[in-house]
């Protein structure tokens, strides 16, 4: 389902129905249990409805706290709210591609891409099991929490797989890199599953990961 | 029980391998009680997995890197001894912070939980104005920690002071600061809660004074006081 904003406008009111976006939490297109055996339907509600959700609570209290310190030329606030923006919407971005990044394996979740991103995959990779085995080893290399990534680079106009840290969005590694598919390597993500083991979750999200929803991204980035 | 550290001597340097030449390589240390001690503080679930998986793999993984910075520099490769800096920076953090997390915890039949007295006492007091302002700060600013790390309460050589710190993922306390000692350290990575407390990790943080090793801190704290 679409991500959903919500804006009011009124000078009487709070901050936030004075024109400022409040984000809410998208709905998902498949239901908590639909990524089973891959993805427990423990782990994606907690996921949901639990992490997701305050990371949008959080963005929407920093952006308010935002406008104020904006509105009163409160520079030193301002600045010390941005750890908060991009920790908080950092996660609100991230976990809103991851949404889209998994399916069910009856909506096509597993099931390889084919036309253009194939090719690309095929020529910056060398072959689909080399992009697999790349992101997955990077995934389980990186240190606490984060991401892999496989990115589009639109200035060179060649695919990139990036890992980033903490809740910080693919961009924060390139202005030009446009995310395809994201996967949350936090504990929080598979600990419940897979214990410590997080290269057996690596091995076994790949037969949810939405390549349709990837292809689209990259055919509409790259015209 | 005590760090144990294997350190064999060969005679034949030339021929044996790195590990063997003088190098140290280490090994889980044992707890000093049992993994259902701490419940229901923390579950007997998760301090298995804690021990004998997360802190183990720090440990082999940090002995891994070892034995090819030992390479490395026998080979003059400066570029390889600089890349192998995160891996054991990670691994050797994550080793000497769950030694020092271990010790930070007592089941409450050997004291877990129990305030400290005498001058750690008198010291919170003094730089934090008492102990539940104490306990109440390093709730707050560990439940803050954006992503993986630990929170500290640290005693400041230099300054005489005790200070709260946090650092990222296995980042050791003397990060922060060279003269910084740790007296107690709480790890809030996700691993140490999430099958017990899921996402809530004020949770976590409320619930582990009660299993808390303040005996063990003021052990610290009185010995670099001195």
């Amino acid at each position: 389902m679409a991500f959903r904003t919500l804006i009011t406008r009124n000078p009487a009111a709070p901050l936030a129905s004075r024109g400022l976006h409040t984000f809410s939490l998208p709905d998902l297109p498949y239901d908590y249990g639909d990524l089973e055996p891959a993805i427990s339907s423990e782990i994606m509600q907690l996921h949901h409805q639990k992490h997701h959700q305050t990371y949008i609570t959080n963005y929407n209290k920093a952006l308010e706290q935002l406008e104020a310190a904006s509105a009163k030329g409160d520079a030193s606030t301002t600045v010390k709210l941005q750890s908060a923006i991009k920790f908080n919407g950092g996660g609100h971005v991230n976990h809103s591609i991851f949404w889209k990044s998994l399916a069910p394996v009856r909506a096509g979740g597993g099931e390889p891409p084919r036309g253009p991103l194939r090719w690309a995959i095929d020529n910056n990779f060398g072959s689909f099991e080399a992009l697999i085995k790349k992101m997955s080893a990077e995934g389980a290399a990186v240190q606490g929490s984060g991401w892999v990534w496989l990115g589009l680079d639109k200035e060179f106009k060649r695919l990139v797989v990036e890992t980033t840290e903490n809740q910080d969005p693919l961009v924060s590694k390139g202005a030009r890199l446009v995310p395809l598919l994201g996967i949350d390597v936090w504990e929080h993500a598979y600990y419940l599953q897979y214990k410590n083991v997080r290269p057996d979750y690596l091995k076994n999200i790949w037969k949810v990961v939405n390549w349709k929803h990837a292809s689209d991204v990259f055919e509409k980035e790259n015209p």
